[in-house]
């Protein structure tokens, strides 16, 4: 089984938590990430999901293989959804199963944290006033501008 | 008698650009304010290098005579005036951080057709015919001309030394005052003045794949791109890529990758690479 993927349609979640049976595991955990109304003071109306597919696998993969290391368990399955999604769906899955509960809590809560800031995975908000931004990016423009605002320049041109 | 040839180099420039510091360039592995101190010594009896208040501390600056600018945001008149102001008896060959191909010959031929008795020497430019201010030897007595200007609200020493009295001289290297503020032009003049022959493997473009993701493809455009270029790392491709798409973001937030996994930005690029510049994720 392919630990980390992708979906480009809702996913079926008996089926996920199906592939993660095991009669060793006494414990099972599961993060649902989904789609929220707000984010920063605004109403989202919608969001949309793309990735740099071939390396966001990849790194997906690394996570994952990570925390069965780390946290000593069997299984790990994590889907993000590409696309547009609605308000209330779900965006990213991530499940794990372990002989014992603690270690299922914590690979868990890893790999959704590790996934959130390695991944390349890049989420477009549709505000309710027909605006749009990039989350996480249309700030580090405006910084990068504020950066560079040039008073005066050596520079002569010809 | 003329007045003792004292040096000086620009370097409070903010490369507006370029948006990297042009002293700091290198070309065949030296950094260009280092080239430009080298070249004029023989011809200068001291050197100094013309610099903001807030760059005392920059470590390649600290091994020079720093001059500072007495008023600040005049551009290169700010260094000069600082200079005459500073050692009013001595004439000076000022110079701008940004001619990787000025030459000996070229210095040479500036000093023995000067003329004191002028407010300054200068070639004329190739480009508009007029005085190019900023390789040229300027007298003590300029400083009545540039305190005039600079009251008068007025900080461009070329206009400056258009209405005065000037001794223009005829550039015999065309290319010898050619100066640098693009990445691309950077990238062009490194590869043609690093030894070897032509078919040095740094004076070649080679062809790269790029791959534009989110807020960076909306910037660019495009998705996808095909470059030829002379960038040898994905660091100096992403310069020449801002500038030529008008990219917002910086490199410090972003991250690289080469042929679909993450890389170093100063890793060697080959090619036939694919370049990925990856924004800020938000992934879940």
């Amino acid at each position: 089984m392919i630990a980390f993927r992708f979906s480009k349609d809702a996913v079926d979640l008996a089926t996920l938590r199906a592939e993660l049976a095991d009669p060793a595991c006494g414990g099972f955990a599961a993060f649902e990430g989904w789609v929220r109304n707000h984010n920063e003071g605004r109403s989202v109306q919608r969001l949309e999901y793309e990735a740099y597919e071939t390396l966001a696998l990849r790194e997906g993969a690394r996570i994952i293989e990570e925390a069965r290391q780390r946290f000593a368990v069997p299984h790990i399955l994590c889907v993000h959804r590409l696309g547009e999604l609605q308000i209330g769906e779900l965006a990213v899955w991530v499940g794990v199963s372990a002989p014992h509960r603690d270690e299922a809590f914590r690979a868990c809560r890893y790999v959704i944290d590790e996934v959130k800031h390695r991944v390349p995975i890049w989420k477009k908000e549709h505000y309710l006033d027909g605006d749009s931004g990039w989350v996480n990016c249309e700030r580090c423009a405006a910084e990068a501008a504020h950066a560079h605002h040039p008073s005066h320049d050596h520079a002569h041109s010809r | 008698m003329s007045a003792p040839l004292y040096g000086l180099v620009l370097t409070g420039g903010r490369s507006r650009r370029m948006q990297r510091d042009k002293a700091a360039l290198e070309y065949a592995g030296q950094p260009q304010l280092a080239r430009a101190m080298e070249l004029i010594a023989p011809f200068v009896s001291r050197r100094f290098i013309s610099i903001r208040s807030d760059q005392h501390h920059d470590p390649q600056r600290a091994a020079y005579e720093g001059i500072v600018d007495l008023l600040p945001d005049l551009g290169p008149l700010s260094g000069i005036h600082a200079a005459l102001h500073a050692h009013s008896q001595a004439a000076w060959l000022v110079l701008a951080c940004d001619l990787p191909f000025l030459d000996a010959a070229t210095l040479q031929q500036l000093i023995a057709e000067r003329d004191p008795q002028s407010i300054a020497s200068a070639f004329r430019s190739s480009f508009d015919g007029k005085p190019e201010p900023l390789c040229a030897i300027w007298e003590p007595h300029s400083i009545t001309t540039v305190d005039a200007s600079v009251a008068s609200g007025s900080n461009c020493p070329r206009s400056l030394l258009s209405q005065g009295a000037v001794r223009l001289l005829q550039l015999r290297n065309p290319r010898a005052l050619d100066n640098i503020n693009t990445a691309e032009e950077y990238l062009a003049a490194r590869g043609a003045l690093t030894p070897g022959t032509r078919m040095d493997a740094t004076n070649e473009a080679i062809s790269l794949h790029v791959q534009y993701f989110a807020v960076l493809r909306d910037q660019a455009g495009r998705s996808e791109e095909t470059v030829a270029t002379e960038a040898r790392t994905p660091r100096e491709l992403y310069e020449v890529l801002r500038q030529r798409h008008g990219l917002k973001l910086l490199p410090e937030q972003l991250r690289v990758a080469v042929n679909d996994d993450f890389a170093d930005w100063n890793r060697p690029l080959r090619a036939g690479d694919s370049v990925v510049f990856l924004p800020p994720v938000a992934g879940g």
